[in-house]
C-alpha cells in the first residue's frame, strides 16, 4: 500500500488550526498559531483517514496530501 | 418588546419589497429570518447591488465571498461595517480595519495571545464562569440564556485576559450595542460609544504605565512594532478597541444559536449527551449554519467578481453566513448536520483576516455548550416568550426564553 504525506503550504495558511485539532499526530503550531507538518510530513500507518479529515476541513486549501 | 435590538429599527429606511435590487441587512424580515432571502438574492446574481448605504454590493456565493477576501488590492478593509454614512476615518482598530503592507506585521502581534496553547490556559476560568452563571438561575427551572448565560460568557472571558475587572463587562456590552447596531444609522451613538471605550482603556493604559503586569495589555504595551519601537498608544487603543468589539457579541451570538438550536432539537442535544467527544465537530456546524459574523469592505478600484463588475465606491457586505449557506460548498447547506465530515465553513473570515480570535471563540463555544449540556440536559423554548436577534453585522438570539426539563 502507498504512503501518503502531506504538506502545509505556508503562503495559505492562516492559522484556522482545524488541522491540528483534527490531527495533532500529523500537524503542530507555530508560536503565531501557524500549521506545519510534523517532520517530514510522512503519515504514519493508521491516521491516513485523520490526513484527509484534515485536507477537506482547511478553509484555505493550504493542506496538500499526496500518494508516494 | 421594547428593549429589543430590532426595535431600534428606524423608520427613514422603507420596508423591502424588491430584495435582489435593493437589500438592506437591517430590514426587520433580514434582522428574523435572512436564509431565504439569501437564497433568493443567490439564484438572482453570485453578486448583487443596493443603492441603500451609499451604494453597497453584497456576493451571495461561498465563491463570490472568496474571491472578495483574498483580493486585498481592489477591496480595503479601512470600513469594516456597512452604515448609513461614510465619516472620515478615525478610531482605526488594528489590523482588522489593516490593508496590506501594514496589516502584517499589526496581527503578528496578537497572534501568539490567542493560540490553541493559549487558550487551554483560560479554559479552566471560562469553565468556572459558566458554572457561576448557571448557579444564579438554574433553580429557577427556566431563564432567558442569552440575558443570563451566553451575554456572560465572552465578557468576562476577555477581560480576564485583558487584566481588568469582569465586573466591568455591562459597560462593554453598552459600548458595542451603540457601536455595532445603534451606530450604523446613528453617528452620535457610535461616537459616544468610541469615546468612552477610549476613555476606559486610556485609565488602564496610565495605571499600567507605573505598574505593569502580565495581562494582555500590557504585553501590548511592552511589545515593540515593526520599526523595533514600542507601539504608539493609539495602536494599543485601536487593538483594546478591536479585542473588545471582536471578542464579545461575535461569541455571545455564537453560543446563543447553539443553544437555541440545541432547544428546538431534543436528537441533537441527545446525542451530545451520550457523545460529548462529537461536541467540537457539532460546534464547527453550528459555526457554519449560525455564523453570526458579517464582515464589510470597501471598493477602491473597479474590477470583475464572479463574472459581476464591482465599481469603486461601493461597500461591499461581505456575507461569509451567506457563503456557509452555498448549496454549492455544502451539501444539505439549509440541514444543520453534526457529524457533517468535511466543513471548510468560512465563519472567521478567509484569508489575511482570519478571526484572530477563533481559538477563543471556538473554546469558550465548545466549554459553554458542555458546561450547560451537563447541567441542563433537557430544555426547550418557552413557548409563551419571544426569540429576539441582533441587527447587522452581528446575528445571535438577544432573548431566548428557555424552560428546563423534559416536558411542560
Amino acid at each position: 500500500m502507498s504512503k501518503l504525506k502531506i504538506r502545509v503550504d505556508q503562503d495559505k495558511c492562516q492559522g484556522h488550526a482545524r488541522c491540528k485539532s483534527l490531527a495533532p499526530e500529523l500537524f503542530e503550531l507555530d508560536d503565531y498559531g501557524n500549521a506545519h507538518e510534523i517532520g517530514d510530513g510522512t503519515v504514519p500507518d493508521g491516521l491516513e483517514d485523520k490526513a484527509w479529515l484534515a485536507q477537506t476541513n482547511c478553509p484555505e486549501i493550504a493542506i496538500e496530501v499526496t500518494e508516494e | 418588546m421594547s428593549d429589543s435590538p430590532s426595535a431600534s429599527f428606524l423608520p427613514e429606511h422603507p420596508p423591502v419589497t424588491d430584495w435582489v435590487n435593493d437589500f438592506d441587512h437591517t430590514d426587520p424580515t433580514w434582522t428574523e429570518n435572512p436564509f431565504p432571502i439569501w437564497e433568493e438574492l443567490r439564484a438572482a446574481s453570485p453578486v448583487v447591488h443596493t443603492e441603500r448605504f451609499l451604494g453597497c454590493y453584497m456576493p451571495t456565493t461561498y465563491q463570490a465571498v472568496k474571491e472578495i477576501a483574498y483580493d486585498t488590492e481592489h477591496f480595503s478593509s479601512r470600513r469594516v461595517i456597512v452604515r448609513d454614512v461614510r465619516p472620515d476615518i478615525t478610531a482605526r482598530a488594528p489590523p482588522i480595519t489593516s490593508d496590506p503592507p501594514e496589516h502584517k506585521p499589526a496581527k503578528q502581534l496578537l497572534l501568539p495571545p490567542f493560540t490553541p496553547d493559549a487558550m487551554k490556559k483560560l479554559e479552566p476560568r471560562v469553565r468556572a464562569i459558566c458554572n457561576e452563571l448557571i448557579d444564579k438561575f438554574i433553580a429557577d427551572g427556566q431563564c432567558d440564556a442569552a440575558a443570563r448565560y451566553t451575554k456572560h460568557i465572552p465578557v468576562r472571558a476577555i477581560a480576564h485576559m485583558l487584566g481588568i475587572p469582569e465586573k466591568d463587562g455591562d459597560l462593554f456590552i453598552k459600548w458595542i450595542h451603540q457601536i455595532l447596531e445603534l451606530g450604523i444609522k446613528d453617528d452620535n451613538e457610535l461616537m459616544s460609544g468610541v469615546r468612552e471605550m477610549t476613555g476606559y482603556f486610556v485609565s488602564h493604559l496610565e495605571q499600567r504605565k507605573h505598574q505593569p503586569g502580565d495581562d494582555l495589555i500590557s504585553q501590548l504595551m511592552l511589545a515593540k512594532g515593526p520599526d523595533g519601537q514600542p507601539l504608539s498608544d493609539e495602536h494599543v487603543l485601536g487593538s483594546l478597541r478591536l479585542l473588545l468589539i471582536a471578542g464579545i457579541d461575535t461569541t455571545w451570538s455564537a453560543i446563543g444559536s447553539s443553544l437555541w438550536h440545541l432547544a428546538r432539537t431534543p436528537a441533537d442535544r441527545e446525542r451530545l449527551i451520550a457523545e460529548p467527544a462529537l461536541i467540537p465537530t457539532a460546534i464547527e456546524e453550528f459555526l457554519r449554519a449560525y455564523s453570526p459574523v458579517t464582515m464589510a469592505r470597501e471598493v477602491m478600484k473597479e474590477t470583475t467578481i464572479s463574472g459581476c463588475p464591482v465599481k469603486s465606491g461601493n461597500m461591499v457586505l461581505l456575507s461569509f453566513p451567506a457563503a456557509n449557506r452555498d448549496p454549492a460548498m455544502f451539501p444539505d447547506a439549509d440541514k444543520v448536520v453534526i457529524d457533517r465530515k468535511e466543513n471548510r465553513h468560512a465563519a472567521f473570515g478567509l484569508g489575511i483576516h482570519r478571526c484572530v480570535g477563533s481559538n477563543l471563540a471556538r473554546m469558550e463555544m465548545t466549554v459553554a455548550v458542555e458546561e450547560w449540556l451537563k447541567r441542563i440536559p433537557d430544555f426547550r423554548l418557552d413557548p409563551t416568550g419571544k426569540v429576539t436577534w441582533s441587527e447587522g453585522t452581528v446575528r445571535g438570539p438577544r432573548q431566548l426564553p428557555v424552560l428546563f426539563g423534559r416536558t411542560a
